[in-house]
């Protein structure tokens, strides 16, 4: 084991889906590497918002409106695939239960609870018409791709989910 | 088979990954510097995942046994 090893390190995530089955991906991995002692940061963007937040309309404009009618909140993920208009996320979560897989709630509040850091993007929130008190309390800034770039480039891990 | 006196022990039986590697890296805090953590698990996953676990965080792997279709891990806190 080289010595370096130990040294501490970065972890950069970027949640680009809304998928249930990614973002449980990607909370199971911020949860691991700030497990592992990894400084963790999950920058949440586009339809990865939804994990990040509250359940409550949001937008102004008819198109985010619109738009709100079909955002959910981390309860309401559809999986990637077998969606079948619901059937498919309640299917899996009691596929999950019955293996006593932590839910993506709990996986979200432990993140939180090891410290891994969560940004929101701040463009993507304006074009869909979401304000910060939409969000989860949690989330601890609202950047833009300059701040992830920033991290990433101190991360020995960075992911696109 | 080696005999080691654990200071504390986290059952984590049942729990399916990420769970028992997070929870020991919590358990281990509740363990003083050089003491010993003692985790029960019954993911076959742990077996790999806590090895790996130690070599990113420099704890100590000091050994393994597995009994009735649970795994024991002896881990020394390092730092």
């Amino acid at each position: 084991m080289s010595e370096h090893e130990h040294e501490a390190k970065k972890a950069s995530i970027v949640v680009f889906s809304g998928d249930m089955d990614k973002v449980m991906a990607a909370f199971i991995i911020a949860t691991t590497a700030a497990a592992s002692g990894i400084d963790t940061t999950m920058f949440f963007t586009f339809w990865g918002l939804q994990a990040i937040k509250k359940k409550v309309p949001t937008g102004k404009t008819l198109f985010q409106r619109m738009l709100s009618f079909f955002l959910k909140d981390i309860n309401g993920l559809n999986p990637s695939k077998l969606s079948m208009g619901g059937l498919g996320r309640w299917m899996f979560k009691q596929m999950m239960k019955q293996q006593n897989v932590t839910p993506l709630p709990e996986l979200r509040k432990m993140a939180v609870d090891l410290g891994v850091k969560l940004l929101a993007c701040q463009m993507s929130m304006e074009v869909m018409g979401i304000r910060r008190e939409d969000l989860i309390d949690e989330v601890s800034d609202v950047v833009g791709a300059a701040t992830f770039i920033a991290e990433a480039n101190k991360s020995h891990i960075t992911l696109f989910i | 088979m080696a005999e080691y006196t654990p200071e504390k022990t986290l059952d984590a039986r049942g729990l399916k990954c990420p769970m028992p590697v997070v929870k020991t890296s919590q358990e281990i805090k509740n363990v003083s510097v050089g003491g010993v953590l003692e985790v029960l698990a019954t993911d076959p996953g742990s077996v790999a995942d806590i090895q790996a676990w130690c070599k990113s965080t420099g704890h100590e792997l000091l050994g393994m046994e597995k009994g009735e279709g649970v795994f024991k891990f002896y881990i020394r806190r390092v730092k």
